[in-house]
């Protein structure tokens, strides 16, 4: 590999890393967080602080003492518990046409939900995953556990 | 069903306690162990429950799993979510607070809408929508962490492509003068609806002034 072609590719490399930090748009923000609150990104773990913005895939979550609010771009609110685990799979918004596509998923802990403009244009764009569910969101406000049945709490 | 499997393991480990000398109390379980057994170990694993829209509209919420599928469709209305698909019942308000308290207190604020119209002919607001802005400011002051989005909506004359052009220019003029005015830029987005939502339904190509409008919305 001559120097010249070192260059080129060190850049093709940079071009691409500025390629990804823009598509990884924000989806939503952190509004209320209380104990301990981290966001998985990329296999690395960051503190979820007030005004942290969120990105497609990221995980979201709360230690024993823990809780979380989140906005997302399309009004959907999101808040979790203590020692809950919310994954971020795949969120998708266009604001001109409201078409889009939410898929949460809840491994364990509480999760309460308002759903926002996503689901408000097509009743099949929502989801959430639990470990015994897969809920259809069609509107608007719910509460979901993945700790077990009723009995158990 | 259920009750004649319990019965029946009752008296299964009815016999092993002659052998065994097994005490009442883990007859229970152990006879709940075989039913549970007896049903293919349904495992519970959540619940869900469908909460009264704040907003008025209605609330429609689908439980599936396995093939089977419970509609919630009331204030209330729950399901028990098991490996072996859901099973509806009745929550109240009173175990929504035990279970979910603290995910509920973490909600964030609600969001709060303003609606501004123009003048005909012009681009300057109407003096009624230029009071609604002067409320704007005090609400994002309030919130710890303000975000705001501003939307242009156009009247149903003009093509899409046209409106929604002219829609996120009205959305952006708003916002920038948001930020003349001290909101941070990277706390505000400007979208356009183009004529997708009109607040006075009409046909095509009508100009209708109470649908040339902005909405901020603070969140």
């Amino acid at each position: 590999m001559t120097r010249s072609h070192r260059i080129l590719a060190a850049a093709a490399v940079s071009l691409a890393l500025a390629a990804g930090t823009a598509c990884a748009a924000d989806i939503g923000q952190v509004k209320v967080a209380k104990g301990s609150v981290t966001i998985e990104r990329g296999g690395q773990s960051i503190p979820a602080t007030l005004g942290a913005r969120l990105q497609q895939r990221d995980v979201v979550r709360t230690g024993a003492d823990g809780s979380v609010g989140i906005t997302m771009s399309d009004n959907s609110l999101l808040s979790a518990g203590p020692s809950s685990e919310i994954a971020l799979d795949q969120y998708s918004f266009d604001p001109t046409t409201n078409d889009g596509r939410f898929d949460t998923k809840l491994s364990k802990g509480t999760l309460a939900v308002v759903s926002g403009r996503i689901a408000k244009q097509s009743p099949k764009a929502m989801t959430v995953h639990t470990p015994g569910a897969t809920l259809g969101v069609r509107g608007t406000e719910f509460v979901v556990s993945a700790d077990g049945g009723r009995s158990v709490r | 069903m259920a009750a004649d499997r319990y019965a029946e393991a009752r008296d299964v480990v009815r016999i092993l306690r002659r052998f065994a000398h097994i005490t009442g109390c883990t007859v229970r379980i152990v006879a709940l162990g075989v039913v549970a057994l007896a049903a293919g170990c349904a495992t519970p694993t959540g619940t869900v429950v469908l909460l009264p829209a704040q907003d008025g509209h209605r609330s429609v919420l689908s439980v599936s799993e396995g093939g089977r599928e419970v509609l919630l469709d009331k204030p209330y209305a729950a399901a028990e979510t098991t490996t072996q698909g859901p099973r509806g019942y009745e929550s109240s308000k009173a175990e929504v607070a035990k279970n979910f308290g603290t995910a509920l207190a973490a909600q964030p604020a609600r969001l709060q809408r303003y609606t501004l119209f123009f003048n005909e002919g012009n681009d300057a607001l109407t003096d009624e929508s230029k009071a609604t802005f002067e409320r704007v400011f005090p609400d994002i002051a309030k919130r710890s962490v303000p975000d705001i989005v501003v939307i242009g909506h156009t009247d149903s004359t003009g093509s899409d492509q046209l409106n929604d052009r002219l829609s996120l220019q009205r959305a952006n003029a708003i916002r920038d003068e948001m930020i003349r005015r001290g909101i941070p830029a990277a706390d505000i987005v400007a979208e356009g609806r183009g004529k997708r939502e009109p607040l006075v339904k009409t046909g095509e190509g009508v100009a209708e002034a109470q649908n040339r409008r902005v909405e901020i919305i603070v969140r």
